[in-house]
């Protein structure tokens, strides 16, 4: 037993008290954000700590300091991978394919028979391992940023779709009536009521294709790229055994995908206001 | 009324399916027809069309090629062989099920928790979405790898991976669930001095199934992907994931194609096999009708 062990067990259990604690103290709103922090603060003390008094390998498991170090010491490496990956190749595909599957899916709901008939196989489509089509995009678009857009577009479009096009649906039948009563014209309803009252399901949809959409471009990545970008950087460095740079890319990626799932939460709160789920 | 919804769509489905089968025959031609002239000279134009329709090693196999192939390596191949698409898929089928098994477990104990402990509630939930925006599929080569040099070999790292992919659903699936019951149900339950055990499995368990079983099918879906992809690190040699990575090394894209149209055709049974035991849980329940 030595000193980091000890240490381990002292801060779990101090963080197991603390946050019993502070979770019975009712209506503090600050702790909704200071509990989770806490929560993570103390796994990762205890990540540090359980890798120092074990002696592990930091081959196998880097300890987080270790990993902050090497994140800080190759700056301009992440940014370039991160230029690569997530904005040349993940956000295009992302802005395509969503945009794409939007004006789908506005074009599905004027015709009945589209509807019925694509809806289904959307449906079957954003179950099935898209991911498996990487090999053959990096075979027809070549090894750069482009075959990435194209699988990340690919894998966005359906889950897009089909969230879309159940929000154009759902509108209120009396509201649609209402509208018919000011005579107002197809656009007019389209941009006035079915569009607004389609984006929290539009938002879900955005949501659900952002993660999708850095899954598909580090994963294409494995199937050939230049010596730049995410994907090739984890399978390269995998092969050295440096994986105190994998962790650092993956906190990029875990990093970039926090904060683009929040910038998209907080536009959905600047949007969908009315929704009975943002009011109090 | 289901058969009038059946009888609705099932003309619709065809005529798409028919006009994708007619564009991918079309775009067939001029993305193989490169090929062609660099392999034949002086073809006439329907010979030429043909040659693009069955060439050996096509940009784009066209959907009779890979139906050949997939019927070739099911039926006309030893299950055991290694060319054979059952074994590879059956590989890829044990993980995934492993996979989703153990996650779907933790996802239930997970939402238990979240659901009896404040505390986990507020410190646990936060980190169980954010687990999710951590590309665990970029990162399945990895753990493949450091597994493999810890001695854990075989199915268990794959199923880890889908494990992670599928238990997220579940946890959020489950903790909506079990929160359903409305307050005049947990009051109904007080008045009949009903114990926290009793309260959990009379009302909140079966009020939480059908929540279960949607975020089940997409977790099953998941675990496929999770497996397939587990499967993509070199040295991995059987699989329907690793079938797919040898097909790129050696140019051989009918077997991609077949690889990828195995694994849709698992995930399609998989998912239709749940909702077919929710279907019948359900109308046991008497939730359905």
């Amino acid at each position: 037993m030595n000193i980091f062990l000890i240490l381990f067990f002292i801060v779990w259990i101090l963080g197991w008290l603390i946050n019993i604690r502070l979770s019975l103290i009712k209506n503090a709103n600050f702790l909704r954000f200071f509990i989770p922090t806490l929560f993570g603060f103390v796994i990762l003390l205890m990540w540090e700590f359980l890798v120092l008094g074990l002696n592990i390998n930091p081959v196998l498991l880097p300890p987080p300091t270790a990993i902050a170090l090497k994140f800080a010491d190759s700056l301009d490496i992440l940014w370039i991978d991160f230029v690569q990956t997530l904005i040349k190749g993940a956000l295009s595909g992302y802005i395509l394919g969503c945009g794409a599957a939007i004006l789908t899916a506005i074009a599905i709901d004027k015709f009945n028979f589209l509807k019925r008939g694509l809806l289904p196989f959307g449906n079957f489509v954003s179950a099935l391992p898209i991911v498996g089509m990487a090999p053959i995009f990096v075979m027809w678009f070549g090894f750069d940023w482009e075959s990435k857009c194209a699988i990340v577009v690919v894998m966005v479009f359906f889950p897009m779709l089909v969230n879309s096009v159940q929000g154009l649906e759902l509108v209120d039948h009396s509201r649609q009536d209402l509208m018919k009563t000011y005579n107002a014209s197809y656009t007019q309803t389209l941009f006035k009521l079915r569009l607004p009252s389609a984006l929290p399901f539009i938002f879900n949809g955005l949501k659900i294709c952002s993660t999708l959409a850095l899954i598909g471009a580090i994963v294409a990545e494995f199937f050939g790229s230049p010596i730049k970008g995410m994907g090739f950087r984890i399978s390269s460095e995998v092969g050295r055994f440096a994986l105190d740079m994998v962790w650092a890319e993956i906190f990029v990626a875990a990093l970039a995908g926090c904060l683009f799932y929040g910038l998209i939460s907080l536009i959905e709160k600047q949007l969908t206001f009315w929704h009975p789920s943002n009011q109090k | 009324m289901k058969k009038l919804i059946i009888n609705n769509s099932i003309l619709p489905i065809l005529t798409i399916l028919l006009f994708i089968v007619i564009v991918w025959y079309l775009s067939a031609i001029p993305m193989n027809s490169e090929k062609v002239t660099r392999q034949f000279k002086n073809l006439s134009f329907t010979e030429h069309v043909e040659k693009t329709w069955n060439l050996k090693k096509p940009k784009l196999p066209t959907p009779h090629q890979i139906v050949n192939e997939i019927i070739n390596t099911t039926f006309y191949k030893k299950i055991s062989s290694k060319r054979s698409l059952v074994y590879h898929g059956w590989i890829t089928l044990k993980a995934t099920l492993a996979g989703f098994i153990l996650g779907t477990f933790l996802g239930i104990i997970l939402a238990l928790g979240i659901v009896h402990n404040r505390a986990m509630d507020l410190s646990v939930m936060p980190w169980v979405i954010a687990s999710q925006t951590i590309p665990i599929l970029a990162i399945a080569p990895m753990i493949i790898v450091v597994m493999n040099s810890v001695g854990v070999t075989g199915l268990l790292p794959k199923a880890i991976i889908s494990m992670y992919l599928s238990f997220f659903p579940v946890v959020v699936g489950m903790v909506k669930g079990l929160r359903s019951p409305d307050q005049m149900q947990i009051d109904q339950m007080r008045t009949w001095s009903a114990s926290p055990n009793q309260l959990l499995w009379r009302l909140r368990f079966p009020s939480s199934l059908p929540y279960l079983f949607a975020s089940l099918k997409v977790g099953i879906a998941a675990s496929l992907i999770g497996a397939i992809v587990g499967e993509l690190p070199s040295g991995a040699i059987s699989g329907l994931g690793a079938r797919m990575l040898a097909g790129t090394y050696y140019g051989q894209t009918v077997m991609i194609w077949s690889a990828l149209f195995a694994a849709a055709f698992l995930a399609a049974s998989l998912v239709f096999f749940i909702s077919f035991i929710q279907n019948y849980t359900l109308r046991k329940m008497a939730i359905l009708r």
